[in-house]
């Protein structure tokens, strides 16, 4: 049966005809044969005579604007593979990306897989601590970045005996430091033509790093094969075309950047979209109305921040151009969907998926009638459903949670944790992927989030492990121990909150309350910095000593604390 | 530039901008929008001028466009300095 992209096609439509091999056959891969994606969202869209189509409207907060065209994204790509084959990447040699969402990220990410080398971007509001252990666990031999966030890596470089070196791609030569390069693509001789290494479906394209409740954050490796899930997903859940103007907001230091931000939407040809700039709603309803955007892709965080700034301030800008709205990062609440039905005249559509997913698994699609607050149903050739917690049986009955799941085998699926086997094993439980998250799925088959399943902390759609935070704690010498728990928030779902026990000699104060912040703020990121810190006598704890950081959390969210017959007396 | 301003443009510098980052940074520099502190670190700059002031800001008043410039922030405090 064959299907068509047009707007208004019914979820049994597009469900009766859409198979990963249709996408196969329309990215041209063979069975067993070469899959680049550096390869395919460049040359691949060039050869099909659309070299000339604008890929990239990049703006920065100013309004400097700069284009890229498909052919220039080939030829740049080539240029920047080249550069780092010149300077010692091989194949298989992890190279990070540490920028903000400036061209080069882009460009060098596509050069990289282009290479064979496997590209690892990571936030650039991380601090030296998420930094070094992501580059150290990962063996990471090259790192391009900019000169305002090269002080960070300069600091670490001693402790990463794998790095071999640091480019940089705003640097002039006078500003290096020993070892480093200068990255001036602009100024790089052109190459016209670059083979791009011949990688296959299961060849290592991306490792993306997520925390846990436990240890150091996880690096999910992906493979080229992922091409396929990010490309047909991109079509049918995010309905691109390739007359598209698209903007995902998402930063490529995440999965949605590289997923949705980059291979997705590049792979089906469209005009993308890109403001590298912080939040302001002003400025982002007037970059979607100047560029006339047809399809976004945000976040619940987003959009409650824009919902805070009212409705009149959208009424300002012709949006008329968008046609399609979709988010990604948390649960979407209802309020939020009425919201933009009403304020943008069509409903954001909820998609669920995750760093370990690698493509939007569970979505809202387009001509589907959205349940407001719902994660909508899985995507067709993904088989989800929500299992008992002990028996890690699916449960039969409509509305009853248990355990997100996914039967394995997806393209777009990690292949391993880097260098940690036992931690991929357990995400596997009676032949099911295991997502970590809670799920509940009603009678018309409508899934719906209930929460995560462990106690990693979802802020603004960002996972971070408490873990993290109360090892770089310790480093605090007024603190005996604390716990990290969510907290729940109006605009980013959840926020950090740390419960802290002082050492003896130290008492709670402002100044120490500051000094914690800024401590995890440097040494972790952003996100990890708790919003708000509670000085306590002590913390809840089993009797063999473990904290227990749900009796801290239930009691955040009002919530029933459970059974406290293991805890200790105190 | 006033007091009140250039400790709290100090602070900014000192605390927000890294080493190598050669942007310059005024009292009317975009701070949330330009990418100079993100809306999670805005908390801790709050933190700071209430500490520093001894005054309460309600969180429904810090919101990113009153915290996007030294100059915004500045009129907030005095708000409750009286």
């Amino acid at each position: 049966m064959s299907v068509s992209a047009e707007s208004g096609v019914s979820h049994d439509l597009r469900h009766a005809g859409l198979e990963w091999d249709s996408a196969c056959r329309e990215l041209g891969i063979e069975p067993n044969g070469p899959i680049n994606i550096g390869w395919h969202c460049t040359d691949r869209i060039c050869a099909g005579g659309r070299g000339a189509v604008t890929a990239l409207i990049w703006e920065d907060f100013h309004g400097h604007e700069r284009r890229y065209t498909y052919d220039d994204l080939r030829v740049l790509s080539n240029t920047f593979a080249a550069y780092l084959r010149e300077a010692g990447v091989a194949h298989g040699d992890r190279v990070c990306l540490f920028m903000d969402r400036v061209p080069e990220l882009y460009i060098g990410f596509l050069a990289i897989l282009k290479l064979g080398a496997i590209a690892q971007p990571l936030f650039s509001a991380f601090g030296e601590e998420s930094l070094w252990t992501r580059l150290d666990d990962a063996g990471t031999a090259f790192v391009v970045t900019q000169k305002k966030h090269a002080g960070k890596l300069r600091r670490i470089r001693a402790q990463l005996p794998a790095l071999r070196r640091l480019a940089i791609v705003d640097a002039r030569p006078a500003e290096l430091h020993p070892g480093e390069l200068a990255l001036a693509l602009d100024e790089l001789p052109r190459v016209e033509r670059f083979d791009a290494y011949p990688t296959t479906a299961e060849s290592p394209s991306v490792l993306h790093y997520t925390s846990g409740t436990t240890g150091k954050p996880k690096g999910a490796l992906h493979v080229h094969g992922s091409l396929v899930g990010q490309y047909w997903t991109a079509r049918w859940a995010l309905d691109l075309r390739p007359s598209d103007r698209y903007w995902c907001n998402a930063d490529p230091g995440w999965v949605t950047g590289t997923s949705y931000g980059i291979i997705g939407p590049w792979a089906c040809g469209v005009t993308q979209l890109v403001l590298d700039s912080g939040f302001n709603a002003e400025r982002w309803y007037g970059f979607l109305s100047k560029h006339k955007a047809t399809v976004w892709y945000s976040a619940p965080t987003a959009i409650r921040l824009l919902m805070r700034e009212g409705a009149e301030l959208a009424r300002r800008h012709d949006l008329r151009s968008l046609r399609h709205l979709a988010s990604v990062g948390e649960p979407l609440n209802a309020e939020a969907v009425v919201w933009s039905r009403e304020v943008l005249g069509r409903p954001f559509h909820d998609t669920y998926w995750q760093t370990e997913t690698g493509c939007i698994v569970v979505t809202n699609f387009p001509g589907m009638p959205v349940k407001p607050g719902s994660m909508g149903k899985p995507f067709p050739g993904i088989t989800a459903t929500v299992l008992d917690p002990s028996t890690y049986e699916p449960l039969a009955e409509p509305g009853k949670a248990g355990l997100l799941a996914l039967r394995p085998g997806w393209p777009s699926m990690l292949r391993a944790y880097w260098r940690n086997p036992e931690a991929y094993e357990k995400k596997f439980r009676n032949g099911w992927f295991v997502c970590g998250d809670r799920a509940s799925i009603d009678s018309d088959g409508y899934f719906w989030f209930v929460g995560r399943d462990d106690d990693v902390i979802n802020t603004g759609g960002h996972l971070v492990g408490p873990f993290e935070i109360e090892s770089a704690l310790l480093e605090n010498p007024a603190v005996a121990e604390s716990a990290a728990v969510a907290k729940p928030d109006p605009i980013n779902m959840e926020v950090v909150k740390v419960f802290v026990v002082l050492k003896p000699g130290f008492g709670p104060d402002s100044d120490l309350e500051l000094d914690i912040m800024n401590h995890l703020r440097k040494r972790l990121s952003p996100l990890a910095m708790p919003q708000e810190i509670e000085f306590v006598a002590s913390l809840p704890k089993t009797r063999s000593g473990k904290i227990v950081r749900r009796v801290l959390r239930a009691k955040e969210w009002g919530e029933p604390v459970g059974d406290l017959s293991t805890l200790m007396d105190d | 530039m006033d007091e009140l301003k250039r400790t709290i443009l100090n602070y900014v510098v000192q605390e927000y901008i890294e080493e190598g980052d050669d942007r310059e940074v005024g009292e009317s520099t975009p701070l949330i929008s330009g990418g100079i502190v993100d809306s999670f670190s805005m908390v801790s700059l709050k933190r700071f001028v209430e500490r520093k002031y001894g005054i309460q800001i309600p969180d429904a008043e810090a919101t990113p466009a009153a915290f996007d410039t030294v100059d915004g922030i500045a009129k907030l405090v005095r708000r409750y300095t009286g």
